[in-house]
C-alpha cells in the first residue's frame, strides 16, 4: 500500500424503523455535520466525495444527482458506487492511495421505510427471463441457501435459532439497535414459517439512518489532532450473480475479499489477531457462513462457538452490537453501520457491548439478496505494521 | 464455443457476424418491430410495481404547506446572503443551517423556456407544453423553479418575460407544486 | 506527488443499434472479450473489473451492476460499479484508473454497457424518474425539456443562430459513416437538420442522438505490465470529475461550470497549461448538437460563445486543427448512455495509436481529451490520454 489511510471522523443518525420528520437530504446533512465536527474539518477542505446508493432503493433514477448538496459537495469531484458502504469506503481509500487526494468523505443512507413495495423491488433484481416469471417471493433464495449450508455443515435449525436469539438479545443493550429484543431460541423456532427453513424471527427488519465517514491520508490525519482509526486491510469480491451457477454453501466472495485484506494487514490467525468482528448475520445462518469464510474457524465448526462457548470467547467478540438482525437492514448503508460499530469499539465507547481492549476490528458487509457480493475492512487504532498480538488477553 | 442462432434468414439481412467464412464484423444484431410481431424472436414482458412514499422532511414539508396556503416560500442564509427556492434547511455552499424562512412573491421572470410538441413516450401532443425556469421575485437573482407557462402564444414567449402564478382555487389545493396550475404573462 | 502511471492497452466495441437481439449480458460479454483479445490478455490476469451502466430502469433489472458482473469478467473478482448518470462512460475509466493507480491492482478491465430498448413503450420514459419527486415530477417532465431549456439559454445569451448549431449534426453524422459501430451515420445538410421535426423547441429531431443498445470496453494496466503487453500503450495522463448542485433551477445553464472544473482538474494532473494548443484531438459529449459547442467552451478549448464560430471555420473538422468528435460522436454512432462515453475513450485509444482507419485524424495527435456529461446538467467527467513518446 502506498499510503496509510485513516478514518478521522464518523457521523450518523441513530437507526430507527421510520424517520418521517426528516427527508433523506436532511438526515444526511445531520450526519455530515457530526462527522465534520469530529474530524475537525470544514466541508471546503474535502477533495472528493463518494456515496453509495441504488436507484430503486430511493425511487429515483440517476440518484447520484441528489447526493452533493447535503454534504457541502457542490462543484466537487463526487461519484456514486452501486455497492455496499464498505465498498464505498474502499473506493475512497484507493483514491487517497493514488497520492492525488488527502481528504475524502463517504456517505450512505437508508430510507427503507419509504419503499412501499420493497419485495417487488427485490424481485426486480432477479433475472427477468429465467427467474422472475416463477413469481415467487424472492426471499426464497435465502431459504435455499440456508438449507444447503445447514446440510453441508451439519448445522441444525436449533443452532441457527441460537444465533438469532443471541444477537437480538444482545441488541437490546445497544442504543443504536432499534430491533433488539430479549428472546429465546424456542421463540425463534416457533415463529411463523415463511420460506422454510426461514421463519419470521430470522428475517432482518429494515431501519432508516444516514452515515458519513471522513477518510484522510496519514499526513492530514496526523495534522488534525483527532483519534484516527487506521485501515489495515481491505477487500471486496463478487461471486456469480446467477442463481444457477453460484456456490450455495460457502460465501466465496467473503473468502476472497478476506484473503486480500488479511494479506495487507499481515494477519495469519484471524481468531487470535482480531479483537472484534461486526459481520452480516441476516437470517441467522449467514453469521456462521461468514465466520467460516473469514477463516475464523474451520468449515462446519462455526455453530460450536455459539453452542458450547470457546476458549477464545468468540461468542462475545462476534457482533456484540446485535448484528444486522438487531440494528436493521439498511441496504447500502448496512456495511457503514458495521464500520461505525467497529470504530466505536476501537475508541472504547460501547458501554455494555464493549469488547475489552479492542485494538483490531473487522467489518464485513454483504449486499443482500440476491447478490453474492461482500466486502471486508480491517481497522486498527494503532498504526503498527503487524497485526499480530500473541500475548493478548481475551476479554469480553 | 460459437453462438448458434436459429433465426430464419431474412432476405439479404443475415447478420454478418455469424457467417463462418467471412471476417466477422462487430457483434450487435439489429431487430425490427416486425421481428416481435411475427414472433421471430422470443421475449418476456414484466410490468414493475415500484411504489414509494417519500418523507417530505422539514424543508419540503413547509414548502408544500405554503403552496396549499397560496404562497411560495424560500429560505435565507445570512452568511452568503442568498435567498433560495425551492427551499432547503441547510445552505449547500456555506454548509450551515439556513437562518430564516422568507415568503416570496408569486411573480417572476422567465430565465429559459422550451416549446415541447411530444410526450415522454414520443407521441404527438395536441397542444404544445411550455416548460420554463422561472426566477421568483423575492429570491436572489437566478434562483428559480421549474413550472409550465400557459395562456400565452408560444411564439411570444421571451427570456426576461414577466409572469405570474395562476393558482388552483383554495378548496382544490393539496399541498403540491400543482397547486399552481401554471404561470402566465403579466 | 508522483502518481503511478496507468495505460490503456486494449479496446473493444460492439455495434450500436436501436434494438439489439443480444441481451445486456451478451453485449457486455462481447465488448469485454474483444477488449481482452485485442491485447491477448487472458481473464485470469485481470485483477479487477469496473462496470459502468446508467439507470437500472432501462434494462429493467434492479442492481444491474451485480446482474452484469460475470458478463464483464467479474466472476470471483473484485467488482465495482460506479455511476454518474451520462458521465459514466468517461467516469468508469477514471474509476479503473484510481483502482490501478492506488497500487492495489495492476490490471483492470472497464466495461460500459447499455440496453435501453428493453424499456417500453419508449426508453425516454425511464428518464421521467430522474426529476425531483416533490418539486418536478408532478409536472410530468420530459427529458427533452432540460436539453431544450439549456440549449435555449445558451443560444439566447450568446445570440447563436440555430443554423450554426445544426452544423454539428452535419459534421458528426458524416464522420460516423466511417465508424463500424455507427447507428445513424448519414450525409446531411444544414437544411435537413433545420427542417426535421421540432420535438421541443429549439431542438429538432436531427439534433438529437438516438437511444441505443451497445457496449464498449478497455483494458487498463500499470506501467510495468503495460510495457510487457504492448509497445504502444496510451497513457491516462489526467483525470477530472465534478458534480454540481442538484438545484439546477438555481443555476445559469448557459455555461457548464462543472465541466470547466473537471477539465481544470485533469489539465493540472496532466501538466497542460495551454489546452487550445496542447489538445490535438477532442471527443466532447454530444447527445444533442448544441452540447458539443457548450462543452468545447466548458473544456476551455473555445472561448465563451465562440465554439459555433470555430465549428463553422472548420477547425473542429476531421482535417482541421483540433478535430472534434472524429468518431461521429453520439449523434452519429449512437447513444447507449454509458457505452457512448466509453466509445469516445476507445476512439482516442485508436486515434492516438494511428489505428482509426478512415476516421484517422491527420494532425498526428499526441494528446487527446474525452469528456462526458450527465445527471441534471450536473456532472462533467474528463480523461486526458497521451500516446507513448518514441
Amino acid at each position: 500500500m502506498n499510503q496509510n489511510v485513516a478514518i478521522i471522523g464518523i457521523g450518523y443518525t441513530v437507526p430507527k424503523p421510520k424517520t418521517p420528520e426528516v427527508s433523506y437530504k436532511e438526515m444526511t446533512y445531520l450526519a455530515a455535520q457530526m462527522a465534520y465536527k469530529e474530524a475537525k474539518i470544514s466541508h471546503k477542505e474535502v477533495e472528493s466525495f463518494v456515496s453509495v446508493a441504488e436507484d430503486l432503493h430511493e425511487g429515483t433514477s440517476i440518484f447520484d444527482e441528489y447526493t452533493p448538496d447535503q454534504l457541502g459537495a457542490v462543484q466537487k469531484p463526487m461519484h456514486t458506487v452501486s455497492g455496499d458502504g464498505i465498498q464505498g469506503i474502499i473506493a475512497a481509500a484507493l483514491q487517497i492511495m493514488t497520492g492525488a487526494f488527502d481528504l475524502i468523505v463517504v456517505e450512505g443512507h437508508s430510507k427503507a421505510s419509504n419503499m412501499v413495495t420493497p419485495t417487488h423491488v427485490l424481485n426486480y433484481a432477479l433475472d427477468p427471463v429465467i427467474n422472475r416469471p416463477l413469481n415467487i417471493n424472492p426471499h426464497y433464495i435465502a431459504g435455499l441457501e440456508m438449507r444447503a449450508y445447514m446440510q453441508d455443515s451439519k448445522t441444525s435449525e436449533e443452532d441457527v435459532a441460537n444465533i438469532v436469539a443471541h444477537n437480538l438479545t444482545k441488541a437490546a443493550l445497544n442504543k443504536l439497535a432499534p430491533h433488539g429484543t430479549k428472546t429465546s431460541p424456542k421463540k425463534v423456532l416457533s415463529s411463523e414459517p415463511l420460506f422454510e427453513p426461514i421463519r419470521k424471527l430470522h428475517m432482518p427488519q429494515t431501519s432508516d439512518a444516514a452515515y458519513v465517514v471522513v477518510l484522510a491520508s496519514e499526513k492530514i490525519a496526523k495534522k488534525k489532532k483527532v483519534k484516527p482509526v487506521w485501515i489495515a486491510g481491505m477487500g471486496f469480491c463478487s461471486d456469480s450473480p446467477t442463481l444457477e451457477t453460484r456456490d450455495w454453501v460457502t460465501s466465496i466472495s467473503t473468502q476472497i475479499a478476506a484473503e486480500k485484506a488479511y494479506q495487507q494487514a499481515g494477519i495469519k490467525n484471524p481468531a487470535a489477531e482480531i479483537d472484534v468482528f461486526e459481520i452480516d448475520d441476516s437470517f441467522g445462518y449467514k453469521q456462521l457462513q461468514h465466520l467460516e469464510a473469514l477463516k475464523v474457524c474451520e468449515k462446519g465448526k462455526a455453530k460450536d462457538i455459539f453452542v458450547n462457548g470457546d476458549k477464545q470467547k468468540l461468542n462475545l467478540r462476534v457482533n456484540p452490537s446485535g448484528g444486522t438482525l438487531g440494528v436493521g437492514w439498511m441496504h447500502e448503508a448496512t456495511g457503514l453501520h458495521k464500520v461505525l460499530e467497529v470504530v466505536q469499539q476501537l475508541h472504547g465507547k460501547k458501554g455494555r457491548n464493549q469488547v475489552k481492549k479492542a485494538k483490531v476490528g473487522l467489518a464485513q458487509g454483504w449486499r443482500g439478496l440476491p447478490t453474492t457480493t461482500c466486502a471486508v475492512l480491517i481497522l486498527k487504532n494503532q498504526m503498527a505494521t503487524s497485526g499480530r498480538n500473541q500475548n493478548r488477553k481475551f476479554g469480553g | 464455443m460459437t453462438l448458434e442462432r436459429n433465426l430464419p434468414e431474412r432476405e439479404g439481412l443475415m447478420p454478418e457476424y455469424y457467417k463462418s467464412n467471412m471476417k466477422p464484423s462487430l457483434p450487435g444484431t439489429p431487430l425490427e418491430e416486425e421481428d416481435f410481431k411475427t414472433h421471430r424472436v422470443f421475449y418476456t414482458t414484466d410490468i414493475p410495481k415500484l411504489q414509494y412514499a417519500w418523507d417530505g422532511g422539514v424543508a419540503m414539508g413547509h414548502y408544500l404547506k405554503g403552496l396549499k396556503q397560496g404562497k411560495l416560500l424560500g429560505t435565507y442564509c445570512k452568511k452568503c446572503k442568498r435567498t433560495v427556492v425551492p427551499p432547503r434547511v441547510f445552505c449547500e455552499l456555506c454548509f450551515k443551517n439556513m437562518d430564516k424562512w422568507v415568503e416570496l412573491k408569486d411573480t417572476g421572470t422567465v430565465n429559459t423556456y422550451s416549446i415541447c410538441y411530444v410526450t415522454w413516450d414520443m407521441k404527438k401532443l395536441t397542444y404544445p407544453q411550455i416548460p420554463a425556469v422561472i426566477e421568483i421575485d423575492g429570491a436572489s437573482k437566478g434562483k428559480g423553479i421549474l413550472h409550465l407557462l400557459a395562456e400565452v402564444d408560444p411564439k411570444q414567449v421571451k427570456l426576461g418575460m414577466k409572469v405570474k402564478a395562476v393558482w388552483k382555487p383554495k378548496s382544490e389545493r393539496e399541498g403540491s407544486i400543482l397547486d399552481i396550475k401554471y404561470f402566465k404573462p403579466i | 506527488m508522483k502518481l503511478r502511471k496507468v495505460a490503456v492497452v486494449g479496446a473493444g466495441i460492439t455495434k450500436f443499434v436501436r434494438r439489439a437481439q443480444e441481451t445486456a449480458k451478451e453485449l457486455s460479454y462481447h465488448a469485454t472479450k474483444m477488449a481482452l483479445d485485442s491485447c491477448n490478455m487472458p481473464l485470469e490476469e485481470i485483477d479487477t473489473v469496473v462496470h459502468g451502466t446508467a439507470p437500472d430502469a432501462f434494462d429493467g433489472v434492479h442492481m444491474k451492476g451485480e446482474y452484469l458482473s460475470e458478463a464483464s469478467g467479474g466472476w470471483r473478482k473484485p467488482f465495482m460499479r460506479s455511476y454518474v448518470g451520462g458521465g459514466t462512460g468517461v467516469f468508469a475509466p477514471i474509476n479503473g484508473w484510481y483502482l490501478v493507480a492506488s497500487g492495489m491492482f495492476d490490471t483492470c478491465v472497464v466495461v460500459c454497457e447499455e440496453k435501453m430498448s428493453s424499456c417500453q413503450p419508449h426508453p425516454q420514459g425511464a428518464f421521467l424518474t430522474i426529476f425531483d419527486h416533490t418539486t418536478e415530477r408532478p409536472l410530468g417532465p420530459n427529458l427533452l425539456w432540460i436539453f431544450a431549456l439549456e440549449m435555449n439559454r445558451y443560444m439566447q445569451v450568446h445570440k447563436i443562430p440555430r443554423e450554426q448549431i445544426a452544423l454539428v449534426s452535419v459534421k458528426n453524422k458524416r464522420n460516423a459513416l466511417d465508424h463500424p459501430s455507427a447507428q445513424l451515420g448519414a450525409e446531411l445538410t444544414v437544411e435537413d437538420v433545420m427542417n426535421s421535426e421540432i420535438m421541443a423547441w429549439p431542438v429538432t429531431r436531427l439534433m438529437v442522438s438516438p437511444t441505443s443498445d451497445g457496449a464498449a470496453a478497455v483494458v487498463l494496466a500499470s506501467e510495468e505490465v503495460a510495457k510487457k503487453i504492448t509497445d504502444n500503450p496510451v497513457w491516462i495522463s489526467g483525470v477530472g470529475w465534478n458534480l454540481d448542485t442538484a438545484y439546477w433551477t438555481n443555476r445559469d445553464l448557459y455555461y457548464p461550470e462543472y465541466v470547466e472544473k473537471a477539465a481544470r482538474m485533469a489539465y493540472k494532473m496532466a501538466g497542460i497549461k495551454n489546452p487550445k494548443e496542447e489538445i490535438n484531438v477532442v471527443e466532447p459529449y454530444d447527445p444533442f448538437a448544441y452540447k458539443e459547442l457548450h462543452h468545447l467552451e466548458g473544456l476551455l478549448l473555445a472561448d465563451k460563445g465562440q465554439a459555433p464560430r470555430i465549428t463553422a471555420e472548420g477547425i473542429t473538422a476531421r482535417d482541421g486543427k483540433m478535430p472534434s468528435c472524429p468518431s461521429g460522436g453520439l449523434l452519429g454512432v449512437g447513444n447507449p448512455i454509458a457505452a457512448a462515453g466509453m466509445m469516445k475513450i476507445c476512439e482516442l485509444f485508436w486515434q492516438l495509436r494511428g489505428e482509426a482507419g478512415k476516421r484517422q485524424v491527420k494532425n498526428s495527435p499526441r494528446t487527446g481529451l474525452a469528456q462526458a456529461w450527465g445527471d441534471l446538467m450536473q456532472v462533467g467527467t474528463v480523461v486526458i490520454m497521451q500516446r507513448e513518446d518514441k
